[in-house]
């Protein structure tokens, strides 16, 4: 492995009771790339964001992060290791503003104590300002500053999303995973947003592992694709291999007939 | 800055009715009776904004508040009964050893969800009760005789500290911290934030100004006994909260100040006040299902245009 290798799984699995939700699965992910993961309903892709966040810890196997071996540690402290993450369903925070969604996540760009904010001590309004500032050039980015003081449930679904997104972002990670960001969108805002996830990627030097059910997107945008099925690995590659790969279009054709 | 312009307004209004309470009592137009009623209303204030962080800032979800005013009651009246010490000591020490409680109590139970924190918290609350029930040192059931030492000026510095340091941590890095707990946990985690750490700070901040409220509560009042903290207490501050919006500090004083008041006129028929909250409770939730606020404080109804959440 090249010294620029970010994320690495060896061998992991889970178990709910006694359902092997995700078996053996070994992944990496380099700096800078943007790596597809695919699969169809219920195969553990939302499972395997959940191992690697620090949601669920793993029964078997290994992640490490950056270097360091992430078991046992808690999501906020994986987050603050360097990834942030979007889910499948999203989950905003609904009664806040959304400015105020980004500056929780922007919560550890300031070091203001509890005590200076409650006596209002110059740390806190720099601190303050600061994390105001930030999170308006995220909004910026994503088109949501005319927003800014709506409440988040207020959005309109794709705009939602986006937020999510700018969310993600302002909790500064090396590596974001996106959970299905393009579930229940147009085609036009699908593209919209494929050409969003390109430009942040570039300007804030992100390595991405994306989440698609639709296989005919990731295969537009990835480097590289995992495919998995049935809580196993079948196939990885570029978009190509994965295309004319058997077992891959074998778990696709299967799926559709269960549709 | 928008947020300390409301601060000095809100330290103004402050001032203003200090000032006029005070000389009427100085005049002589408010009379003892009406004094206590300012003074009780000033407690549930305050018992009313401690909840509030627990439960409409963190989302945790806490029935047994009464137990740290209990807490703060005695430790303060044991301070300034039996070791003679002066009453801003006596308040301090009573709302230091809550907040400690707060600590003790939260770190594990703080770990449970749902129905579970709330037996959890409910039955915290009987054992504290049950202790001080049974320590001959503090009179027992009997209760323990407290001179009355708290004056208006006490009770309304009270309610000004607990509502300004409340307030303060909401409309900061800090609560917003607290406030995505109450709105998606997962997502808050997932965010880089504390959940547990937060949960045990709000909790223990709700703890020290509920110990606070007890302490002056002692003083107010010749004799404090344990059947004043049982669960029915507990459940008075929860109606405040639930009453004046979840996630409200303005609805939650709103709330306390308006049922202080039913309390007050129905003084002569206590049987009938459980009545009158059940059924103000029933229609509140019935027509308005977020309490009285919602989520909204009182100053952004003076803006213009949409505003929501928090501002800094
Ligand atoms: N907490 C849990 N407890 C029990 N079973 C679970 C749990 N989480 C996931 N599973 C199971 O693990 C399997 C994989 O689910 P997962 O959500 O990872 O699928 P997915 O690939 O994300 O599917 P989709 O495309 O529908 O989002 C499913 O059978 C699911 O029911
Ligand atoms: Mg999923």
């Amino acid at each position: 492995m090249t010294s620029n290798l970010l994320l690495k799984a060896e061998n992991v699995g889970i178990q709910f009771g006694g359902l092997k939700a995700v078996q053996n699965v070994n992944m990496y992910l380099n700096q800078g790339e943007l790596v597809g993961l695919i699969g169809p309903n219920g195969a553990g892709k939302t499972t395997t964001f959940n191992m690697i966040t620090g949601v669920y810890q793993p029964t078997v196997g290994a992640i490490t992060f950056a270097g360091r071996n992430l078991k046992g540690l808690k999501p906020y402290q994986v987050t603050k290791q360097g990834m942030s993450r979007t889910f499948q369903n999203i989950r905003l925070f609904k009664d806040l503003s959304v400015l105020d969604n980004v500056k929780v996540a922007n919560h550890n760009i300031a070091k203001h104590s509890i005590v200076s904010s409650i006596l209002r001590l110059p740390s806190h309004f720099s601190g303050e300002a600061k994390m105001e500032q930030e999170s308006i050039e995220f909004l910026k980015i994503f088109g949501l500053d005319v927003y800014k003081d709506e409440m988040a449930k207020n959005l309109p679904y794709g705009m939602q999303r986006r937020l999510e997104i700018a969310r993600a972002l302002a909790a500064k990670p090396k590596l974001l995973l996106l959970d299905e960001p393009a579930a229940g969108m147009n085609p036009q805002e699908t593209h919209d947003l494929m050409e969003l996830i390109a430009f942040i990627r570039k300007e804030f030097n992100l390595t991405i592992l994306l989440i698609e059910h639709d296989m005919h997107l990731v295969m537009g945008i990835c480097e590289r694709i995992y495919v998995l099925d049935h809580g196993q690995l079948i196939a990885d590659g570029t978009a190509e291999e994965i295309r004319n790969n058997p077992k891959v279009i074998e778990a696709y054709l299967g799926e559709e007939v269960t549709d | 800055m928008k947020k300390s312009k409301a601060f000095w307004v809100f330290s103004a209004l402050a001032l203003v009715i200090y000032a006029v309470v005070q000389g009427l009592i100085s005049s002589g137009i408010i009379d003892l009776y009406y004094q206590n009623i300012l003074v009780q209303m000033c407690i549930n204030i305050m018992l009313a904004v401690s909840l509030h962080i627990v439960i409409g800032i963190t989302g945790q979800f806490s029935i047994g508040h009464a137990g740290f005013m209990a807490v703060g009651a005695y430790f303060s009246a044991i301070a300034t009964m039996k070791l003679g010490l002066p009453l801003p000591v006596g308040l301090a020490l009573g709302a230091g050893v809550a907040a400690l409680a707060g600590l003790l109590v939260g770190l594990p139970t703080l770990r449970l969800k749902g129905d579970y924190l709330a037996i959890a918290t409910l039955g915290f609350a009987e054992i504290i009760r049950i202790i001080f029930l049974n320590v001959d040192y503090v009179g027992g059931a009997a209760g323990m005789v407290v001179t009355n030492m708290t004056t208006w000026t006490y009770a309304f510095a009270g309610v000004v500290i607990t509502i300004i340091v409340i307030s303060n941590f909401t409309n900061s890095r800090h609560g917003r911290g607290a406030i995505s707990i109450r709105e998606d946990e997962i997502a808050a985690d997932a965010m880089g934030i504390n959940t547990t750490y937060y949960k045990v700070v709000a909790f223990t901040i709700g703890s020290l100004f509920a110990g606070l409220a007890g302490a002056i509560y002692a003083h107010n009042f010749f004799i404090i006994q344990p059947t004043t903290f049982n669960f029915l207490k507990s459940f008075d501050i929860l109606i405040y909260v639930v009453l004046g919006g979840l996630g409200s500090l303005s609805g939650s004083v709103i709330a306390a100040i308006f049922l202080t008041m039913v309390t007050a006129f129905l003084a002569n028929f206590p049987e009938t006040r459980m009545i009158i909250y059940s059924l103000v409770l029933i229609l509140v939730m019935l027509y308005r299902p977020t309490g009285l606020m919602g989520t909204k404080e009182i100053t952004s109804l003076f803006k213009f245009g949409k505003k929501g959440g928090t501002k800094p």
